[in-house]
């Protein structure tokens, strides 16, 4: 499968093509315009692209499993409805995503044996656990809320192929995260456990979705070269500082509150500021040392490794089938 | 137009139809289920529920990125005919207070020995093999019914098996190219399949069975009598299975009993989670 979809990578180039290429880069990168599969790139551009699209591709796989965790007990048959659908939108996000990425020289297979061998890594809010009913709406409210925040202007992204991935996924996280919203604000509005149980999962997954938009800007050392190709539009604290400003306002909607009092609007800045992280704990789930990484990689590998004997079969019966064609037209 | 007329042009065959849209309907009155019909759109509520419930598990497990979202589609088409059979099911079984009850009341708050759905429904998933099994038979006999219950004189039942049809009828495109390709593949997936298909089929013989109640309605042009729905059923898969080079398994049938509440030692164990935090939480709503 993977073959014929590897032709974007060039062959060898001369010193004066590769020149000529470059220059021809640039000008892309300065009109603010798109680079396409087929386009010289530098060797460094296509690594950093490749390496973000496949684990931004990685995080929606395995960003399922938290939610699928609830498909079975959702508590009402439409929230068990809307539930399912929004892991299997996660699914097809993972599957543009993962074509983004082949374009880029890489196969889906290859990227998955990354995946599973823990070389690749994906978003580390994924490797805390969906707990209770709640959790579905935090999930949806504050994780999708953040993604939505670092995604939108990533629809703006240099490389063709992943800004337009971005603008699908974007509308549809847009629903997601509405759905998490209204299934709080039902919560919030419930029984006193149904409310407790809401506000409980607001205070856990707070800090780790402020943690989505990456370390600090002073801590980020590949940001600055993301932002010069265009790929990324804007710093880590920028995004934060627009995601905190936004969810202080819907939490008042809510009737509950952000586990953070030192929320502010900076009047001298224009921005909004928190409470400080704590940027260890992201570290070391990050090293894998979360509460879910091994269950979380453990459970993708189990799908694969059961799957294998499918995806030969269905790869023996289709080379079988096209044998039989070829038979066919050559009679 | 009031809100109850807009919403009664709506429920004709062809048309997309909601569960909201029965819930409503059955609401004001519009819709209201004979005894029978409620009892039956009960039993095609709980087999598509209990099935939407085991797929539904393979979302995030499946071999390939396709079939989450497959399988996924396939269990929320389910779901789908799943809330409308209870919705209008639930108009024929009031609460106390007069009220139907409602798709939920008859999900989470039933115990395991009122649930109408046949055996087949709740097997295991097994393996991808056992699944599309299952899956191949579901399918095609949900096919044959909902083929002929779009002439109901149940102008509801009509509706729904019509919006019904033709989802499963990509359903039953999905497991029979799945039975092809794992049948035709390697040794092992086509050992597989043999086998997937042989711990499906003791539980082929309860869809076709006839009892009073379909009697009753397959005289008054409501439903269809099962046994009817058998001839297509058993040629149109054969002709999948002689494509794939199969055998129809040649194993003996279980005595089923599903439409009278009595279930394989599964169904129990699959209640017990779908049920469990609707049952924390009485009277809450979500």
């Amino acid at each position: 499968m993977a073959a014929q979809n590897l032709q974007s990578v060039p062959a060898e180039l001369t010193p004066e093509e590769d020149a000529a290429g470059q220059a021809h880069f640039d000008r892309i990168i300065a009109e603010d315009s798109r680079i396409e599969p087929r386009d010289w790139m530098p060797a460094a551009y296509r690594k950093t692209l490749l390496r973000q699209v496949s684990q931004h591709a990685h995080s929606e796989i395995i960003g399922m499993q938290p939610e699928a965790n609830w498909i079975s007990r959702a508590p009402s048959l439409k929230r068990k409805a809307i539930l399912m659908a929004k892991v299997q939108d996660e699914a097809g996000h993972g599957l543009y995503l993962y074509s983004a990425a082949e374009t880029l020289g890489q196969s889906r297979d290859k990227m998955m044996d990354d995946l599973i061998a823990g070389k690749a890594r994906y978003s580390s809010i994924f490797n805390y656990p969906a707990r209770t009913w709640a959790d579905m709406g935090a999930i949806g409210w504050l994780v999708d809320g953040a993604a939505i925040c670092n995604q939108v202007p990533l629809c703006r992204a240099s490389y063709g192929p992943y800004g337009r991935a971005m603008v699908r996924v974007c509308k549809e996280e847009s629903f997601h995260q509405r759905q998490g919203f209204e299934i709080l604000l039902e919560l919030s509005y419930g029984t006193e456990a149904q409310k407790q149980m809401a506000q409980d999962a607001v205070n856990r997954w707070y800090a780790p979705a402020l943690m989505m938009f990456g370390p600090p800007d002073d801590d980020s050392p590949n940001s600055k070269q993301s932002m010069a190709w265009n790929i990324k539009r804007f710093s880590n604290d920028e995004l934060r500082s627009r995601f905190v400003g936004m969810m202080v306002e819907q939490v008042k909607v809510l009737g509950l509150t952000l586990p953070d009092d030192q929320v502010r609007f900076n009047e001298d800045t224009k921005k909004w500021e928190h409470g400080p992280l704590d940027w260890d704990e992201f570290h070391e789930v990050l090293a894998g040392r979360g509460p879910c990484n091994a269950q979380r990689l453990e459970r993708r590998r189990a799908a694969h490794d059961d799957g294998a004997w499918v995806r030969e079969a269905a790869a023996a019966y289709a080379a079988k089938q096209s044998a039989k064609q070829q038979k066919e037209y050559a009679a | 137009m009031s809100e109850a007329n807009a919403s009664a042009t709506r429920i004709t065959p062809g048309n997309a139809l909601r569960p909201e849209d029965i819930a409503l309907e059955v609401r004001t009155g519009l819709a209201k289920p004979t005894e029978d019909v409620a009892e039956y759109a009960l039993r095609l509520g709980d087999d598509a529920l209990i099935l939407a419930q085991r797929l539904g598990h393979w979302i995030s497990r499946a071999p390939e990125l396709e079939e989450d979202i497959a399988l996924g589609n396939i269990a929320l088409d389910q779901l789908g005919h799943a809330r409308s059979f209870l919705t209008y099911a639930g108009a024929g079984v009031p609460n106390q207070d007069g009220t139907a009850k409602t798709e939920d009341d008859l999900a989470y708050f039933r115990r395991e020995h009122e649930f109408r759905s046949v055996q087949l429904f709740e097997q295991p998933n097994g393996d991808f093999a056992a699944t599309i099994a299952r899956q191949f038979v579901v399918s095609y006999y949900q096919y044959e019914l909902y083929r002929r219950l779009t002439e109901s004189t149940d102008a509801t039942l009509a509706a729904i098996a019509a919006k019904a049809v033709k989802e499963v009828d990509y359903h039953r495109d999905h497991s029979a190219q799945w039975v092809l390709r794992l049948a035709g593949g390697t040794d092992e997936s086509r050992k597989r399949m043999i086998h997937g298909l042989r711990t499906m089929w003791p539980y082929v013989a309860e869809l076709f069975r006839d009892d009073e109640l379909t009697e009753r309605l397959a005289q008054a042009g409501a439903a269809v009598a099962p046994s009817t729905l058998k001839e297509d059923f058993d040629r149109l898969t054969a002709e999948v299975l002689n494509e794939a080079e199969l055998e129809v398994p040649d194993v003996p049938a279980a005595p089923g009993g599903g439409r009278e509440g009595k279930h394989s030692e599964y169904l129990g164990y699959i209640l017990a989670e779908m049920q469990v935090l609707a049952r924390e939480h009485p009277g809450a709503s979500w």
